[in-house]
């Protein structure tokens, strides 16, 4: 994995300097808690949930199960409709394969959306060093980008940095990246987007080459799909010429059918919407729409090692909706950054130590981050039992044994069980998520008044809320 | 060795030697027992749950009837205050009768950059889901291709109430993987700061949807 991340103190210590700065603290509390109380309704609208939950999980162990067969499938998907695919057994060989296929373009700038896969291989730094810069696009990663900061949330990276902080990174830092920003910039969000979406149209605009992930790849088909919420993703997987897309081995998926499983579970537990704004999907290439070029590299770096646990590979399952971060009490308190690795929260804590193995202080301390209290079990969309997984590799780095690495697992247990709001928030969460009932929901009305920017969901199944609205209509008549 | 033969073989020592117990058939190993769609709805009340859906997420819906529809697109493209809408080919002309300004048909060539100096866009589109409030563009007869509903500033999307499906079980049942596909929710939004959400960061910052009504 990354670089970036190593030399990171392990988790306690880490988790102890975020303790201490108020900023992220508050903005990780609100951005939890927020996104939590819209999730819990955003699922309860759907009353067939557990079936979708249970056909997510069997759709992907089944894959898992068949992972030979099913990259191969797609490579000649994918093949056949004009891509090329590459193999790419760690970080180092994604990153010559990117570098090798830019250099042949000519060109020495790609416009990226953000990928979690190339956050994990590092590729923007290995790019930088071989002359190639990397623009991010979110604008969260922007604001990370420009900063110079490592991202503290899957969903939303930025989430540590308020609006004051932003408008001053903006003013800052825009001109040293291209369009400088407006003269007078405050700190009004709807600003601030502004300034982004002027600073990256004119990189869009002259941009050759695109870099992206992927949330979902069809093998019958050979159909990538990306999901997301500002245009940017679309702007570049379909204006460069040359479009890469860097992928785990993990996020394919056998049939097209598979699709309509996960495009009701990841919106609804990511973003807590019935569907993200941009959704874009393309197979190979399209005379005159999008690249001439694209390319799919498919990233072990690990994965296979994880794939090996039968206890642990059902980490392989994750959608990255992030819905287990915002359950999380030790995330809530600890901050993203804690986790050292571009996996953070629960998801992070079974990731991680299985990618890169339990060998570091932190990676070992990791399974040992949490009170075991089971919130993100519960809310995770593709079932993945995560506290059955810590409890696995605990049992591992026990046997591995070693001074150092019981004082970071000693250390990691001590800090969440030293934090009694921790336990009790744990606690909390896990009783209002662990059955997913109106009536133990929070007032639907209070979770609403807080967030006059996003309209109100049903807090009833679509079917109960069809016929009160329509009943009313029938009486009338 | 080369790395993808690396990597499969890893990969089947990780699964014992290969692979699992009966074939690899997901007809077989998935139970499908969620919902195909989520309530009994007509398709007058399916119409309504997508005005409904779309108009949450910040859509503008504008209901009219088949010969209206002439009007509304009027309209709409002279309140964005645009000089110049860019449409696909394959829109049938009639709806464009009555825009005032000038108007470019998509041609081999047209850039990313003509495009943005186009104030609006205008396309019919593949299906819509009324569930979710969802527009798909399929880059069929009158959808143009990606990038014509992308640069442009302002969308005017035209549904016909037989386009319209209930879930999105239904609507991938009925496209095509092989075309590139774009599925529109809301005008383009960010919540990366401090989780307000901004409408508009790089999408198109007004989306008008006109539904038209069974003529
Ligand atoms: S582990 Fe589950 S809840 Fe957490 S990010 Fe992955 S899919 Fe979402």
């Amino acid at each position: 994995m990354t670089g970036t991340h190593l030399g990171m103190p392990a988790f306690p210590e880490a988790a102890r300097e975020a303790v201490g700065n108020s900023t992220l603290r508050a903005n990780l509390r609100h951005a939890t808690r927020t996104i939590r109380e819209k999730r819990a309704l955003a699922v309860t609208e759907l009353d067939d949930w557990a079936a979708l939950r249970e056909a997510g999980k069997q759709i992907k162990d089944h894959t898992l199960r068949h992972l030979d067969t099913y990259l191969l499938q797609l490579e000649e998907a994918v093949t056949a409709a004009g891509g090329t695919v590459h193999w790419a057994q760690d970080a180092a060989e994604a990153n010559r394969i990117v570098t090798d296929l830019v250099r042949a373009t000519g060109e020495t700038e790609v416009v990226k959306v953000k990928s979690m896969a190339t956050q994990e291989i590092g590729l923007n730094e290995h790019l930088a060093a071989e002359g190639i810069t990397a623009y991010e696009t979110d604008l969260a990663e922007l604001i990370v980008q420009l900063a110079d900061d490592r991202p503290s949330h899957i969903l939303v990276p930025a989430i540590h940095r308020n609006r004051g902080e932003i408008r001053d990174i903006f003013r800052e830092r825009m001109g040293d990246w291209g369009r400088p920003a407006p003269e007078g910039l405050s700190d009004i969000p709807a600003e601030l987007a502004e300034a982004a979406r002027l600073h990256l149209r004119e990189k869009f605009l002259r941009a050759k080459v695109g870099v992206s992930g992927a949330n979902f790849m069809v093998a019958e088909t050979g159909t990538l799909v990306v999901v997301e919420s500002e245009g940017n993703g679309r702007m570049c997987l379909t204006l460069p010429e040359t479009l890469i897309s860097v992928v785990g081995i993990e996020k394919v998926v056998p049939t097209w059918q598979d699709l309509e499983v996960f495009l009701q579970t990841l919106p609804r537990s990511s973003t807590a919407e019935r569907m993200n704004p941009y959704t874009s999907m393309w197979t190979g290439t399209t005379d005159g729409d999008g690249p001439r070029d694209f390319h799919l590299v498919l990233l072990d770096n690990g994965r296979t090692a994880v794939l090996a646990d039968e206890v642990g590979r059902q980490a392989l399952r994750c959608i990255r909706c992030s819905a287990c971060l915002n359950v999380c009490p030790v995330y809530e308190r600890a901050g993203g950054h804690a986790y050292g690795s571009v996996y953070p929260g629960p998801i992070g804590a079974i990731l991680t130590p299985q990618l890169r193995g339990t060998a570091s202080e932190v990676d070992a301390s990791l399974p040992y981050a949490s009170t075991l209290c089971g919130a993100c079990y519960d809310v995770c969309p593709v079932a993945i039992d995560i506290p059955e997984v810590l409890v696995h590799l605990r049992e591992q780095v026990a046997d591995q044994g070693g001074h150092r690495v019981e004082k970071a697992v000693l250390g990691a247990a001590a800090w969440a069980f030293d934090h009694p709001a921790v336990l009790a928030t744990a606690q909390r969460a896990a009783s209002l998520t662990r059955a997913l009932h109106p009536s133990r929901l929070p007032g639907p009305g209070r979770a609403w008044t807080d967030s006059r920017d996003l309209p109100q969901l049903p807090d009833k199944p679509f079917r109960d809320w069809w016929k009160r609205h329509h009943e009313g209509k029938e009486d009338a008549q | 060795m080369s790395s993808r033969r690396q990597m499969l073989d890893r990969i089947r020592r990780a699964l014992d030697g290969g692979a699992g117990p009966g074939g690899a058939s997901p007809a077989a190993a998935v139970s499908r027992a969620y919902a195909h769609e989520h309530g009994d709805r007509t398709p007058a009340e399916t119409t309504d749950l997508l005005v409904e859906t779309l108009e949450q997420y910040k859509a503008a819906v504008h209901r009219a009837a088949p010969g209206k529809v002439p009007h509304v697109v009027a309209r709409l493209v002279a309140e964005a205050g645009s000089g110049r809408v860019v449409v696909p080919t394959g829109l049938p002309e009639h709806v464009l009768g009555l825009v005032g300004c000038e108007v470019e048909h998509e041609r081999p060539g047209l850039t990313a950059g003509d495009l943005d100096t186009c104030g609006s866009v205008i396309t019919s589109c593949a299906l819509a889901i009324a569930e979710t409030g969802t527009i798909v563009l399929d880059a069929g007869p009158g959808q143009g291709s990606r990038k014509l509903t992308l640069v442009p500033d302002h969308h005017i999307c035209i549904v016909r109430a037989e386009q319209i499906v209930g879930s999105v079980p239904q609507a991938l049942a009925r496209l095509s993987p092989a075309r590139p596909l774009t599925w529109i929710s809301g005008p383009s939004a960010s919540s990366d700061i401090e989780l307000n959400r901004v409408e508009g960061v790089h999408g198109p910052r007004r989306l008008d949807v006109v539904v038209v009504d069974r003529g």
